[in-house]
């Protein structure tokens, strides 16, 4: 018989990928190192203006300043509520709005 | 024979079983990698952002403070702040001035905060990237104010945060506190909210509820409780998670659905000729626990490699229109790969488990059954 059994490819391509996965692991740890010099850089920014969220969305203020939301007004102004700014509609309350109910 | 020449040549006869029907399995492969692409994209991307919440917002003020008027978040007076500090434990108590600001030349929401020690002065602005990004000049050029009163207000900006911070500093616009005030009138004895440093951490909460004994139109909130924004926000249960996984955990439920609910005629035939010539049961379902180890292994390999590649080396570019929604700023942003040995065994053992059983379970009832009946059927 000629040619390369199917199983062997099989077992090569598998082996490649987890060649491939190991590789990802590597670049997951030098990824991790080299972060935590951005991370440390973003911590100085937020303790030097004392900043309270982090800038995902910037088209609803409540979802601006995530933990800043409040569930004082009905029909908008927290996430999940019905309103129209697609961010809102991603993320639940904070925890603390919902355990005090309306401070 | 051997153990490893058995199995060999079972694989053998698997590979190309499935190389037969290479169009549809091909196509199984495709949707599957997609599935798991999908699952596990989402997974490394909350992760990420959770854990990078967590080390940064850390260095958030330990309390904030801020006065509710009618429902709404309101100007704080700056003689609460003298009430404040009369409370036991409580260190530092500093006014903080900052709000929003619409920028109807390119439709931007930018965050401004002044600054009480600002290094430039007035009249002078420093500004996040994706602020700089969305403007037609740059440092040295200046940016017109829309004030409270009509009147323009042209501030020059002089630096642009470093773009590493652009996951907290995209829209921020930093500025001298008499610059903020002439912009928008906040009259010189209030300001937006109240920050607080504490002698005891532990204390924060008896401290919180005494602020609120003594102001009770304020509402502190802890650097704790922002934490736990983050941390339940990005959970597997927070909205977003829910959104993007019950599409994902309907589409492999369908997929899982079609192959335990049973087998081709094709399929079926292929058995009974298998047991006809002599197959026993158990080679049968080695051969299709096989069949399922390979589609779901290689689905698997290929989802997860290329959700990894797609949040950590392309900065998540499909999740992009889903959550920029209607923003006009979004920070460009490249994730550190928190990623752990955990995280992929759950998405393996939640991914490629299921649809191996659910390939044997079908196959097992074929083979048990007499091989004449099953190719008459």
């Amino acid at each position: 018989m000629t040619g390369v059994r199917k199983s062997t490819v099989f077992f090569l391509s598998l082996g490649l990928a987890l060649v491939a996965a190991a590789f990802l692991a590597v670049h997951a740890s030098s990824a991790k190192q080299a972060g935590v010099e951005r991370l440390r850089q973003m911590s100085g920014v937020v303790e030097r203006y004392g900043l309270t969220d982090l800038c995902l969305f910037t088209d609803a203020r409540y979802t601006r300043h995530l933990s800043m939301a409040d569930l004082n007004t009905p029909f908008q102004d927290y996430p999940m509520s019905f309103e129209h700014f697609p961010s809102g509609s991603l993320f639940t309350p904070p925890p603390h709005l919902i355990r005090h109910g309306i401070d | 024979m051997g153990l490893i020449e058995k199995q060999q040549n079972i694989i053998d006869f698997t590979l190309s079983s499935l190389l037969r029907r290479k169009g549809k399995n091909a196509a199984l492969v495709v949707v599957y990698a997609v599935v798991v692409f999908t699952v596990s994209g989402v997974v490394f991307f909350t992760r990420s952002i959770q854990e990078e919440a967590s080390i940064v917002l850390k260095h958030a003020p330990e309390m904030m403070v801020q006065r509710l008027i009618a429902g709404r978040h309101d100007l704080i007076p700056l003689s609460y702040i003298e009430t404040i500090k009369q409370i036991r434990g409580v260190q530092d108590v500093k006014a903080r001035l900052w709000g929003y600001y619409f920028d109807p030349t390119n439709g931007a929401n930018y965050t401004l905060i002044a600054d009480e020690a600002f290094a430039h002065g007035d009249g002078n602005i420093v500004i996040g990237r994706g602020v700089e990004r969305n403007l037609p000049s740059s440092v040295g050029g200046t940016m017109p104010f829309k004030a409270y009163d009509g009147s323009y207000v042209f501030l020059k900006m002089k630096e642009v945060l470093p773009s590493e911070s652009e996951l907290v500093s995209a829209d921020l616009i930093m500025l001298s506190v008499n610059d903020f005030r002439r912009l928008f009138g906040v009259p010189g004895n209030q300001a937006t909210d109240l920050v607080l440093s504490v002698k005891n951490s532990r204390e924060l909460s008896t401290i919180a509820a005494k602020i609120l004994t003594l102001l009770p139109d304020t509402r502190p909130i802890t650097r704790e409780e922002i934490l736990r924004t983050y941390d339940a926000v990005f959970s597997w249960r927070g909205g977003m998670m829910i959104v993007i996984l019950s599409g994902a955990v309907m589409a492999f439920v369908i997929l899982a659905w079609d192959k335990a609910t049973g087998l081709s005629a094709e399929e079926k035939r292929e058995i009974g000729i298998l047991k006809a010539v002599g197959w026993e049961t158990s080679d049968i379902l080695l051969m299709k626990f096989w069949e399922g180890a390979a589609i779901s292994l290689s689905s698997f390999l290929l989802g997860v490699g290329a959700a990894y590649l797609h949040v950590y080396l392309a900065s998540s570019a499909l999740f992009e229109p889903a959550l920029k929604g209607w923003s006009v700023l979004y920070p460009h942003f490249r994730l550190t790969p928190f990623v752990n040995a955990y995280q992929v065994a759950t998405l393996f053992f939640l991914t490629v488990v299921p649809y191996t059983v659910a390939t044997i379970v079908p196959s097992w009832r074929a083979a048990t059954v007499d091989p004449d009946a099953v190719m008459r059927s």
